[in-house]
């Protein structure tokens, strides 16, 4: 077994599996590390399934602009899985004058990087969506927002990454990268010892210390989120929904289920058990959000609940770049809690850095290097 | 002893097997067939099985399918039970309404 190919990704979330298939189609032969027994087992399956633009910050927003109409509507069929990709819209609701202005300022930003986002009224969001309680008086809406199944999405390019000939290897904890000569060469996993002439380190938050051992760093933190789901439901509604008070979000899944995420306010502080567990308050408190907004979802069944991190960067949006400093690197790290719905478009962009050593998309916005102290 | 790390190594073809219409999983309605061909989709683990196909997902949550799928992934892949994990368990124990699990009272002073 070669321990050398083309290039090694490190992590098998959905952004190292997307980058290894789109590697793949340009015909490079690639390994991917992951840590743990599951492939995907990171934010990538437990994230709520937002594929969204309204509501991102404008250095993000031309990728997650050209991803939602190039990649996501045909994702399904160029994977060979139903990533249950639904473009039916995105409410980002509110209920008082607060709300209103962060929705407007959120609103004008988008509008001016093109993104079609406006503004409704109560009237208007009850004719999108008629579950919604007389409370909700304003939202954003953006048409061309959605949403899909993230299990499905990360675990179909698995598949097809592997299906092109990707070396996926797990329970192989990267502990070291190592240089030779000025350029990153190794990656030493309690294992083995393997080569490339180009690395990508996409291990979430644990790409922290993993860059560390190259002299790297990028200033961020883990932060548990938790989501819960229901038993299937009659179809109520398309759109994703969101609000300005960040409460819950969440859609009804094509199975009928609904997959809500929520915040009880304590999550940067949360106890890091080495596992992301729910908390005892988390569900809870998301279920209160959630029948304030949608008074008919009372009597819905909560099956199951869970948790997971978040690389949650200083500046809120990703590190995805180049590292001249360590010729050969390459990071995709830190996409602080709204990753999935850019992924597809982060590996396709990551792929063609990595290769033709420019990205369709300007992404030197999000670059390494950008974190300056306050002045 | 055999690995599932690495991904790449040869399983062989699918085979069709005169069982494969039986139903694993009764909550999500998955069968013997889908949940093999899932396996040669690289499928290796009963998670990633469950987040593929959803067996184990629904209302029991793979009480009854949970041991099941690990015996079918044992078959296909050749190796010994101990090498699966079986799936995680999530919270709430049992299906539970959205009012009820909120309704505990948060006194804020
Ligand atoms: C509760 C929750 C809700 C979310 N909701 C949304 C949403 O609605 N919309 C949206 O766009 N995004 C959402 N996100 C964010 C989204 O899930 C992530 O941004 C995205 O999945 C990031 O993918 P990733 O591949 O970078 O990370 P991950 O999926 O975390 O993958 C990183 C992988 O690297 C592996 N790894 C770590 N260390 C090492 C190592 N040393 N060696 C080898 N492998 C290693 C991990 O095991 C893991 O598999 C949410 C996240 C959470 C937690």
């Amino acid at each position: 077994m070669s321990k050398h190919t083309d290039i090694i990704i490190i992590g098998g979330g959905i952004i190292g599996n997307a980058t290894a298939y789109y590697l793949a189609k340009k015909g490079l032969s690639v390994t991917v590390l992951e840590a743990s027994k599951d492939i995907g087992i990171g934010g990538s399956s437990r994230n709520g399934g937002g594929v969204r633009q309204s509501g991102r910050d404008t250095r993000e927003l031309p990728l997650a602009m050209w991803g939602i109409k190039n990649l996501w509507p045909g994702l399904s069929e160029e994977l060979g899985v139903d990533v249950e990709y639904i473009q039916k819209g995105n409410l980002r609701l509110g209920k008082t004058e607060a709300h209103q202005k962060i929705l407007q300022g959120l609103t004008d930003k988008a509008v001016s990087c093109g993104l079609d986002v406006r503004m409704i009224d109560g009237d208007e969001i009850r004719a999108i969506n008629p579950y919604l309680s007389d409370e909700v008086t304003c939202a954003s809406w953006c048409p061309t927002d959605g949403h899909a199944n993230p299990l499905t999405a990360t675990l179909g390019y698995y598949k097809k990454a592997r299906e092109l000939g990707v070396r996926f290897i797990t329970e192989s904890p990267c502990f070291e990268l190592r240089k030779i000569k000025g350029v990153i060469r190794q990656v030493v996993t309690p294992d083995a010892i393997y080569e490339a002439d180009k690395i990508l380190v996409a291990a979430g938050y644990d790409s922290r210390r993993l860059l560390a051992t190259v002299g790297i760093d990028v200033p961020m933190k883990p932060m548990k989120m938790e989501c819960l789901v229901t038993e299937a439901e009659p179809p109520m509604f398309l759109q994703m929904l969101g609000t300005a008070e960040a409460d819950f979000y969440g859609h009804q899944s094509k199975h009928g289920s609904f997959v809500f995420g929520g915040s009880s306010g304590l999550e940067p502080f949360n106890k890091d058990n080495g596992t992301p567990i729910s908390s005892s308050i988390g569900a809870s408190c998301t279920c209160r959000g959630i029948m304030k907004y949608f008074p008919a979802l009372a009597d819905a069944k909560i099956v199951r609940a869970w948790a997971g991190w978040l690389d949650d960067c200083a500046d809120k949006v990703p590190v995805i770049s180049p590292v001249e400093e360590v010729p050969g690197l390459y990071i995709a790290c830190a996409f602080s809690g709204h990753g999935f719905g850019i992924a597809p478009a982060a590996g396709y962009n990551i792929a063609e850095m990595m290769v033709d050593g420019q990205s369709i998309i300007d992404l030197s916005a999000l670059r390494y290097d950008r974190f300056k102290p306050k002045q | 002893m055999k690995s599932i790390n690495d991904r790449s190594q040869d399983i062989g073809p699918f085979v069709s097997q005169t069982d494969d219409g039986v139903i694993i999983c009764r909550c999500e309605e998955i069968t013997k067939g889908e949940i093999r061909q899932a396996i040669h989709d690289g499928m290796f683990t009963v998670n990633e099985i469950r987040r593929y196909l959803r067996s184990g997902m629904g209302l029991c949550q793979g009480q009854t399918c949970g041991r099941l799928v690990k015996n079918i992934v044992v078959q296909e892949l050749d190796v010994i039970p101990a090498q699966l994990d079986p799936a995680t368990s999530r919270s709430p124990m049992r299906p539970v309404e959205m009012k009820v699990l909120g309704n505990e009272e948060v006194t804020h002073v």
